[in-house]
């Protein structure tokens, strides 16, 4: 590891967290769920609009995002990051933002999200068929996979051939983030929910179902990143990033080497380096759900269990409350929130843990916690690593 | 073949492969440097960086790497096979096996690329033969 990286290890915390209408809100535009977000965190971090001067955003419609962001909060930052990686791009927002508050060119930087996925009126299928023409796919799209889940599904078939992964153990991820999300008042989907009842949902695209796939859901995220030294003298418990890395290997599945490999080995081992920690370090961890199939890649290319393991891993309760390993404690992409990128929520997730602010799903004593973003088709991995003033 | 390369100033890599699927021929770039085949097509080798990239008539063999069933209502046009294909030649490309039931295909079936042109449009597609799962 590069000795400037090892140097930025906890210079920079996360100072106040806020997500706002998580679930469905009809007649809220994206903005609006982005703008109460932020203005919830910047509150929760003790400082006003007028002290951010650095801004993070990324849409998956709008192109040029940041500019009604800037124009909506009335900021003026000196530091705007608005690169577009899919649903990792808030986690692979803090590195840059670290660099940029270590050299002065800002104080205090806003990540921030929204999405009205669920209640808008321009539809999932509109926005496919916008795609076609805005981002073609000419080697995809004429055989017509339902993106993004057949490309998981492809992983997911390729997973269970190569390691003997049985569906059962993809339907004890649904089942097991189901039991989080049932202790968290935020999660919008709480109902119990069975191994047996995931397998007999409807399919989608083999051998993944509608119960292996995210919720589409409406909601806004955001964070306050701030230096260290700022962080003590400000109201919550800071939550200081100990290492951040992102990888890009490829974007479409057709593309990927390793159906079983993703870039998450890479931004991993590199966050991990970054931060002088190892996965049995990390008390709790959340991780890119946006399907059954990611919590196993995720947990074997992080280094929790050796590759091809990662089924019998999260078997039987293993990932639940009371398990081995605490996974996505808010309940995750697939029970608690998903409006359209997930990232930034299980960022906020960690940093709840490490204040104890998770109230019945509060993992005890949790000091380091790991926070992973996934974009695309397994396309773009980012790889967070937080800790409390113990961890440091 | 004699197709102009990236050095001479071609024309669109992603063109000339559509016309020629579009005359019922699928080729495949192969990269002169590295000796590595390359697909989809493009203006430069991604596994070296070079641009000389010459096209090449593939054995069309290749075998089924991973595989799923869309699940689609009868009106939206019913079950759909989407697989990846592994050529002999050592690319990968998204395609569907035709000749079987779209959830009767599984992952290490031989199969053998056909040209289907449609309305004037060439696409790849593969039909499973003789041989079955490897």
């Amino acid at each position: 590891m590069r000795a400037s990286l090892n140097a930025l290890r906890g210079s920079a915390s996360i100072a106040g967290v806020a997500t706002f209408g998580c679930g469905e809100t009809p007649g809220f535009t994206d903005m609006e769920l982005l703008a109460r977000s932020a203005h919830a965190a910047v509150a929760d971090a003790g400082l006003t609009m007028r002290d951010i001067d650095g801004l993070c955003t990324a849409s998956a419609s709008a192109a040029m995002w940041a500019l009604p962001v800037v124009e909506c909060l009335g900021l003026n930052p000196r530091y705007i990051d608005s690169t577009m990686l899919g649903g990792s791009s808030f986690i692979a927002h803090l590195l840059p933002a670290m660099h940029a508050i270590r050299s002065g060119q800002c104080s205090a930087v806003l990540v921030c999200y929204g999405s009205a996925q669920r209640s808008a009126a321009f539809g999932r299928r509109e926005i496919v068929a916008a795609r076609r023409f805005l981002d073609p796919q000419p080697y995809e799209h004429p055989y017509e996979p339902m993106l993004p889940v057949s490309a998981y599904a492809l992983a997911a078939s390729r997973h269970m051939h190569e390691f003997g992964t049985t569906r059962e153990q993809l339907a004890d991820v649904a089942v097991s983030a189901r039991a989080w999300a049932r202790l968290n008042p935020e999660a919008f989907m709480r109902e119990p929910l069975t191994r047996e009842e995931v397998l007999a949902s409807r399919k989608v695209s083999d051998p993944l179902t509608v119960r292996d796939c995210c919720l589409v859901t409406d909601g806004g995220g955001a964070y306050v990143l701030v230096s260290a030294e700022r962080a003590r003298d400000l109201p919550r418990k800071p939550v200081y990033v100990l290492g951040n890395a992102t990888a890009v290997w490829n974007r479409q599945i057709s593309s990927m080497a390793d159906l079983t490999v993703t870039a998450a080995s890479q931004s991993g081992r590199e966050a991990f380096a970054m931060a002088g920690l190892a996965p049995q370090d990390i008390d709790v961890v959340q991780l890119y759900d946006a399907f059954t199939i990611n919590t196993l890649l995720f947990l074997e290319d992080l280094g929790f269990c050796p590759k091809g393991e990662g089924g019998p891993f999260v078997a039987d309760g293993a990932i639940a409350p009371g398990g081995r390993l605490p996974v996505n404690t808010n309940g995750g992409g697939l029970s608690c929130v998903h409006p359209g990128m997930y990232g930034i929520f299980a960022l906020i997730e960690a940093v709840r843990q490490l204040r104890g602010d998770c109230g019945e799903r509060q993992v005890k004593n949790a000091h380091t916690a790991l926070a992973h973003g996934n974009g695309g088709m397994l396309s773009s991995q980012a790889t967070a690593l937080l800790g409390t003033a113990e961890a440091l | 073949m004699t197709t102009p390369t990236f050095e001479e100033g071609a024309g669109s890599m992603q063109a000339f492969h559509q016309d020629e699927l579009d005359a019922g021929r699928l080729l495949v770039q192969r990269c002169s440097a590295c000796s590595r085949h390359v697909y989809y097509p493009r203006t430069s080798c991604p596994h070296c960086g070079s641009a000389a990239l010459e096209w090449k008539m593939p054995s069309g063999l290749g075998t089924v790497h991973a595989v799923t069933t869309v699940r689609r209502k009868l009106a939206d046009g019913g079950d759909l096979n989407v697989s990846l294909i592994d050529m002999d030649e050592g690319v990968r490309l998204m395609s569907r096996v035709d000749n079987l039931a779209p959830d009767a295909v599984r992952i290490g079936q031989r199969v053998r690329a056909r040209v289907q042109v449609k309305d004037g449009r060439g696409l790849v597609l593969f039909d499973a033969i003789e041989g079955g799962a490897a």
